[in-house]
């Protein structure tokens, strides 16, 4: 049976960018683990032959016409959703 | 609870003048103002344009306009689907105040037929969920008793149908959200087949199994539904092209169908008086000349921790997009790494934190192979045992969720609340079309029967539900 240690829940916190509490690192350590142990058994499932299914309605590689079209989103409005803006561009905090 | 005629007569009185698309509306306001305080169904009303586009829709028809199948219909929509006139919230604080800028495509195709969204409806945040317990906005109560969840995650649409607010509402199912609380509350609720439905415009859970259907208080509803919304979407590349006939079409006869019953649908954790419901529903298409039979998936008892690999690890990707950067809220903080995390841990609940941080272990470097990919490998596999058993059936058969509606924090751990998918993932893993239509209940709570048709087959499951219900009656 898996067993998140305290550690790797918080690696996984960092991550997903969650911070969190102490109760709630002990919380996700049981649970996490719960949920990881129960998936695990799959492990032992025979595959030998198979392809992983990862979508399943067979469409392969969807095209269009590359044409210039009018589309009830507009950029102006998208960008007004977002919680800062200047002169029309969303304004997000420093990354370097 | 109140009762609104089938959708079709609706639309017909309106069209007829013999009731108007105000007077339908003002309706469906008046219960949902009534009927809310108790059941929390609704987070949200969109009280000015509904009655906006009701008085445009008489107007037109006064005018000699024409003004669709659905005209002068109100409906509800589940909160993950981005309608104009209110908040798009999926029930979760981290949307709280977001305003939608453009309209799902699903709403879009309702409302060019006549239909009118009145309100949004209440769900587990990010559709996390089977009991709508996860929701922000606190729990929503079930119809046939207020002590009991109405399921989930579409369990606010569940509610507000089996309420009466309105005849009709919009689900989403990833992995049972729209059949479980369609169980639960006695109604009907329609999985479409993968890609039938477009995802434009709702917030995406699990990409490789969303799907967005209808939740009805009968089948002819259901399938007059998923004719106006049904087919091919270019703001969705996974859509995939309808039948030409009309889904409403639904004269098939059950004689010489076949029928699977599927032994590992009927397991131990199965709750015995469920178990006894769902076999009288199949006896009552025995009796109508189906040919009955026990059918094995062998690999079944495997889908629900194949589908806790692989939906937590779409979604975590999916739910990247919540940095505090380009929806209303945002949680300040001295560097932008800080932002991202104050936004995510104050504005996401327990369960959403908990499967993004699984789905972000089963898709990280060392763990990949042995856990993503290994589910999706025994997900082909599933597949492979479905297209097998389609082979000697028209039609699989079995219970919807395990038990009848449970009481509001009876399943508090998370992997006992999981428990309530086991019987509806499968399905959803593998694209099929699927459905829950009322089949008796237990002490006054309903009991919904599964019914599972092959890919593309929408039109038949719809009718072999119609055959049952017309048996009902």
């Amino acid at each position: 049976m898996s067993k998140f240690t305290r550690e790797e829940v918080l690696k996984l916190a960092e991550l997903s960018r969650l911070t969190l509490t102490d109760e709630e690192v002990e919380q996700y350590q049981k649970e996490l683990s719960d949920i990881l142990s129960y998936v695990e058994q799959l492990e032992s499932v025979d595959v030998s032959g198979l392809k992983p299914a990862y979508q399943v309605s067979n469409l392969h590689t969807v095209t269009r016409e590359d044409k210039i079209q009018t589309y009830q989103a507009q950029p102006a409005v998208m960008v007004k959703r977002a919680p800062k803006q200047e002169d029309g561009y969303i304004k997000v905090g420093r990354m370097i | 609870m109140y009762d609104w005629p089938k959708i079709s007569d609706i639309a017909t009185a309106v069209r007829d003048k013999k009731s108007s698309a105000v007077e339908n509306v003002q309706e469906a306001l008046k219960r949902i103002k009534e009927l809310n305080p108790e059941y929390n169904a609704v987070i949200s009303v969109i009280e000015e344009e509904s009655l906006k586009r009701a008085k445009s829709i008489d107007e037109d028809i006064v005018s000699g306009k024409p003004v669709g199948r659905l005209a002068g219909v109100p409906f509800i929509a589940k909160d993950n689907y981005l309608v104009f006139g209110a908040d798009t919230t999926a029930a979760s604080n981290i949307l709280k105040g977001f305003r939608a800028p453009y309209q799902s495509t699903v709403v879009e195709r309702l409302e060019a037929e006549g239909a009118i969204c009145v309100a949004k409806a209440n769900m587990d945040a990010f559709a996390h969920g089977g009991s709508t317990e996860n929701s922000d906005f606190g729990v929503t109560k079930n119809p046939h008793d207020t002590e009991r969840v109405p399921g989930g995650s579409s369990g606010g649409s569940a509610a507000a149908v089996s309420l009466g607010m309105v005849p009709f509402a919009l689900g989403s199912d990833t992995g049972g959200s729209i059949r479980q609380p369609a169980s639960f509350c006695g109604i009907v609720g329609l999985k479409p087949t993968y890609g039938l439905t477009s995802r434009s415009g709702v917030v995406a859970m699990a990409s490789s199994t969303d799907c967005m259907g209808p939740m009805t208080t009968n089948v002819d509803d259901a399938a007059l539904v998923l004719d106006v919304i049904a087919g091919k979407d270019e703001l969705d590349s996974t859509t995939i092209e309808r039948e030409e006939v009309s889904y409403t079409d639904l004269n098939e006869s059950l004689k010489g169908k076949r029928i699977g019953v599927v032994k590992e649908w009927f397991d131990e954790g199965l709750d015995p008086e469920v178990k006894k419901c769902v076999e009288a529903a199949v006896e009552t298409y025995k009796a109508a000349g189906a040919d009955v039979k026990e059918v094995t998936l062998p690999s079944l008892p495997l889908a629900l921790a194949v589908y806790y690999i692989v939906v937590p690890a779409e979604l975590s990707s999916n739910l990247s997009r919540h940095d505090g950067q380009r929806y209303q809220y945002s949680a300040a903080g001295e560097d932008l790494q800080a932002v991202y995390k104050n936004t995510r841990s104050t504005g996401f609940g327990a369960e959403a934190k908990r499967r993004i941080m699984i789905g972000t272990h089963v898709l990280s470097s060392g763990y990949y192979d042995a856990y993503y990919k290994k589910a999706q490998l025994v997900r082909a596999k599933l597949i492979k045992e479905f297209e097998a058993a389609f082979e000697e059936v028209d039609f699989l058969m079995g219970p919807v969720a395990p038990t009848t509606a449970f009481k509001i924090g009876e399943n508090e751990e998370p992997i006992q609340m999981y428990m309530q998918d086991m019987y509806s993932v499968a399905p959803s893993l593998a694209g099929l079309p699927a459905l829950s239509v009322p089949c008796g209940d237990i002490e006054g709570l309903p009991v919904g029967l599964h019914i599972v048709a092959p890919n593309g087959k929408d039109r038949s499951l719809l009718a072999a539900a119609k055959q049952y219900e017309d048996m009902q009656s």
